[in-house]
């Protein structure tokens, strides 16, 4: 499915050249892998290489052989890849109709919009014909976005944290969200995650740390370890 | 009433209207009268000192509409035009105006409208504006439309105004008085291209306790368009007056807000919101993420914008 070959994302600072993914090869083909680490060990930067949204400096990337590095967002996304994004995005006249319209490229009956976002916990007949603006919480925004990236139906699907920015509540609701997606998707899905619940789910844990592997298995592998106290200790440090 | 298909395509562009409308409407072609009908409720009169029209909704009117359209297709005509609306108290009525020019020669083609709403005592009026501009000629195509409005105790004026493309040089001037609980919602939606200009300039007088307004314009400056957002508002009494101003500015574009807030009163509240900038970049990623190219984006985000 994916492969990164080598992979590095560097950037220039006031201290010289900082290496943010520094040489990540991996070949993922489970469906859900889960990726983990200290704040700022690269894992939403690993997530926008994959998209596209950032170029890697040095590596390659290819999506079901096909050598991807150099295609760009667009392109990315007919070839099968879909994005939710850490902070979802809002827009002034846009609704979620609208979007999820471009979604699934196609112009979806109120019937199917309002499937898709029921299947996100959300009411739907409420929901579908509000602009994605700012009066909507930060909770139905990313129940929004889970819909959008949805109702693509990619191949390879890529989730940011979508524990970000929510309540408590809504996150109990997110994690039946991602059990029942588990069930249905039909590619691979890729999460980055803090959250022990959703690592649960995962068939493959990735620990990202200072922008190279650290870790990689099974969540029964890698999980134990990510408990452990000197681990505890150094996501507090960082 | 018979127009050629260039202003019957106007007529649809600016009005929605693929037919002679049923109920009461006048029609302005090229300077002279085209069409008229009267009802029960609404009466259209001709004025006798100067170019215009008096529009009169009676006492009783419920759920009708007017069709007041302009049509300019001779290359070189500037027309002026004063249209005064007398809504009896009570009444409710939808008015749709507008201006379409098609200036397929060298010379101006201009249309200065001026409105004048009398609205009475507890009457809804809601007022539909577009202005349009198209045709190959050189000549440039001007509207100024000047929309006056007095709003008695208790009654309410909506203005949906849009000026959709293609009119090289715009003066919009809109002034209102509200008496006690009046209230007042404008919504504005202008794009620019080319080397157009367009200033809009409101002036809102809250005079009566319990009135209101809401003043919202929605914009975008393309190619080397330029744009001016003037507004002013006295709060009078204890009132409540909200206005904003959005703008996308794209490529050349440039916009500038003046707006003027004057708590005249301690219990007056007036907020006044502005964000002029260009699409931002998490946009066009995000649609972008779903199969859009950049420009596809691009329109699809100014599409909703000025929906």
């Amino acid at each position: 499915m994916l492969q990164l070959q080598h992979v590095s994302f560097a950037v220039n600072t006031d201290e010289g050249v900082k290496r943010i993914i520094d040489d990540v090869s991996l070949d993922l083909s489970e469906r859900f892998v889960a990726f983990t680490g200290p704040n700022g060990g690269g894992k939403s930067t690993l997530a926008k290489l994959i998209m596209g949204l950032y170029r890697p400096t040095e590596g390659r990337i290819f999506l079901d052989g096909q050598d991807i590095t150099d295609m760009s967002v667009t392109e990315r996304a007919k070839a099968g890849i879909c994005y939710g994004f850490q902070q979802p995005v809002r827009f002034k006249g846009i609704t979620v109709h609208d979007l999820l319209n471009v979604a699934a490229g196609r112009t979806m009956t109120v019937a199917e919009a309002c499937d898709c976002l029921a299947e996100v916990g959300l009411c739907a007949r409420q929901y579908v014909n509000r602009e994605i603006d700012a009066n909507l919480s930060g909770g139905e925004l990313k129940r929004i976005e889970i819909a959008t990236v949805m109702a693509r139906s990619a191949t390879l699907t890529v989730f940011d944290e979508p524990e970000a920015g929510i309540d408590l509540w809504s996150f109990s609701n997110l994690i039946s969200v991602f059990e029942d997606m588990y069930a249905k998707i039909k590619g691979t899905m890729l999460i980055i995650s803090h959250q022990e619940r959703i690592l649960n789910i995962a068939d493959r844990v990735v620990v990202l740390a200072a922008g190279k592997v650290e870790r990689d298995g099974t969540k029964e592998e890698v999980l134990p370890s990510l408990l452990t106290a000197t681990y505890c200790d150094r996501l507090k440090r960082v | 009433m018979k127009l050629d298909p260039v202003k019957m395509q106007l007529l649809k562009t600016i009005a929605d209207l693929e037919a002679v409308p049923e109920g009461a409407y006048n029609v302005r072609d090229n300077g002279t009268l085209a069409g008229r009908n009267t009802t029960a409720h609404i009466d259209i009169v001709s004025k006798t000192d100067k170019p215009g029209i008096d529009i009169i909704v009676r006492e009783g009117t419920k759920n009708e509409r007017v069709d007041i359209p302009v049509l300019l297709t001779q290359t070189g005509l500037k027309d002026l035009v004063y249209n005064d609306f007398y809504i009896a108290d009570g009444a409710d009525v939808l008015i749709v105006a507008g201006c379409g020019i098609h200036n397929d020669g060298g010379e101006l083609s201009q249309h200065d409208g001026v409105h004048t709403f009398h609205v009475g005592k507890n009457a809804h009026v809601k007022y539909v504006e577009k202005h349009y501009g198209e045709g190959e000629g050189t000549g440039e195509r001007v509207l100024n439309p000047t929309t006056v409005i007095e709003i008695d105790e208790g009654g309410s004026l909506e203005m949906d105004t849009v000026q959709i493309k293609g009119v090289d040089s715009t003066y919009r001037k809109t002034s209102a008085v509200l008496a006690k609980d009046a209230k007042l919602l404008i919504t504005e939606k202008i794009m620019t291209h080319g080397r157009q200009t367009a200033t809009t300039d409101f002036y809102v007088k809250l005079g009566g306790d319990g009135s209101s307004a809401h003043v919202i314009s929605r914009s975008v400056a393309k190619g080397q368009s330029h744009q001016q957002f003037l507004l002013s508002v006295d709060g009078d009494a204890a009132c409540y007056g909200h206005t904003e101003c959005d703008a996308i500015v794209l490529e050349g574009g440039t916009v500038s807000a003046v707006p003027k807030v004057n708590a005249n009163n301690v219990d007056a509240r007036l907020i006044h919101e502005a964000a002029i900038g260009k699409i931002a970049g998490d946009q066009l990623d995000k649609l972008m993420t779903l199969g859009l190219s950049e420009a596809e984006a691009e329109e699809m985000i100014i599409n909703g914008f000025l929906k």
